[in-house]
């Protein structure tokens, strides 16, 4: 959109994925979901590099948002909006935009460009995300 | 042995991050140091029939339009057909008397991207119906770009607004010969770059394909001049060029094939090559 904001939120994928389950399948899952996603857009593995990217980094982000604990607690990040969440989601989508966008540029005298496009992105993704979450959220009652 | 096993059960985990990101990386570099896009593209069966269902849903939608521009190109060619004697039938200025070098094949893009710095677009016409790379690809309003890849009934196409397309080109009144590329930032606007400073110049002048191109006949249209700049280092123009073409709504398009494009080749060759 305007050739600046493109929106990936397939980023939700990974980052919703259930915390205690098995790793390797989330890799591997993330790895298939970028290598896609690369074939429809004729770019190349970039999507994939970074899926893969976030997916081995995301343990680190948890423990970065929530504290240590995380992984005693069940967390779920479509349970309710709150800062700790809020931090891992923007965090987690600036990171993937990052590489997204650098190994799509592939030149560093193009950085602030790259800079550029990822916060703009990254906001687009981060409020649609937000929406996906709300319009998904299992409603109890 | 047993260490070795140990070993790679207790750190499968990462030894399966490592072998994916390499894969995925290589990939990607691959693409950027070589001129194509190798292995994964949208060339292939899966993604262009989802590609051509999603378009068949679309092009529904904008049926109205799609007819007024075919009733345009209509008119357009019936004027042609009728005004013989028009300025416009001259030789220089619509396709040359030797068109008869080029066959035409009619294909339906049914993907276009226009967002990134290297965008392709995807047509629903391979191999099978003669389509080979390197072909040039043009519209009713002029050039699209060049058939990148193609399988048995898909075929990418690397379209203008891609930062690797280079095209020849050249000012219509003048003939002076330069090279048509894209800066990743503007979609309505290529830049044309190495024009001689002996090249006369006005802001509105028409840029069309140029004749040292063996891809595309000549006098394609492509754009209107729109900023001209000087390189101070150089010496040579570099101008900005507002396309004809709606980069961003392609259509049906042309595939032009140049019949005798092998033959000129081997001659340039022949004559370039050292004599013994």
């Amino acid at each position: 959109m305007f050739g600046y904001l493109n929106p990936y939120p397939y980023v939700l994928f990974i980052l919703l994925y259930p915390v205690n389950s098995n790793k390797s399948v989330l890799l591997l899952s993330s790895f298939t979901l970028g290598i896609l996603l690369d074939m429809f857009a004729n770019s190349d593995g970039i999507h994939a590099t970074a899926s893969v990217i976030l997916a081995y980094i995301r343990p680190s982000l948890f423990k970065f948002a929530f504290g240590l604990s995380y992984e005693y607690q069940t967390v779920k990040i479509a349970d309710k909006i709150s800062p700790e969440r809020i931090t891992l989601l923007l965090l987690a989508i600036f990171i993937h935009h990052f590489i997204l966008f650098f190994f799509e540029f592939f030149r560093i005298d193009l950085i602030v460009i790259v800079l550029f496009r990822t916060l703009l992105s990254t906001l687009f993704t981060f409020t649609i995300s937000l929406l996906i979450i709300y319009l998904i959220k299992p409603n109890k009652r | 042995m047993q260490q070795i096993i140990n070993f790679i059960i207790k750190n499968s985990y990462r030894l399966l991050f490592l072998l994916l990101l390499g894969i995925s990386l290589s990939l990607t570099i691959k693409s950027h140091s070589y001129h194509r896009s190798e292995y994964v593209n949208s060339a292939n069966a899966v993604t262009g029939t989802v590609y051509k269902k999603m378009n068949e849903a679309n092009e529904y939608l904008s049926l109205k339009e799609k007819n007024k521009e075919l009733a345009s190109e209509n008119a357009l060619l019936k004027e042609l057909l009728f005004n013989k004697k028009d300025t416009l039938l001259t030789s220089k200025t619509v396709f040359r008397n030797d068109l008869n070098n080029f066959n035409v094949v009619v294909a339906k893009t049914v993907k276009n991207s226009f967002n990134k710095r290297e965008n392709y677009i995807t047509i629903n016409a391979g191999s099978l119906a003669g389509i080979k790379t390197d072909m040039g690809v043009v519209n009713d309003k002029g050039i699209v770009g060049l058939i990148e890849k193609t399988s048995a009934n898909f075929s990418t196409i690397q379209s203008i607004l891609n930062t690797k397309s280079k095209i020849n080109a050249k000012i219509k009144n003048s003939d002076h010969f330069g090279s048509l590329v894209w800066d990743g930032k503007n979609v309505g606007f290529a830049q044309l770059i190495d024009v001689p400073r002996l090249a006369s110049l006005r802001k509105g002048d028409s840029i069309v394909t140029g004749g040292n191109s063996d891809i595309f006949p000549e006098n394609i249209p492509i754009g209107k001049i729109d900023k001209i700049f000087i390189d101070k280092k150089t010496n040579y123009y570099t101008i900005n060029v507002r396309l004809f073409n709606d980069m961003t709504s392609i259509g049906y398009v042309y595939v032009i094939e140049n019949k005798k494009r092998k033959e000129k080749q081997q001659l340039e060759v022949e004559t370039a090559a050292p004599k013994k």
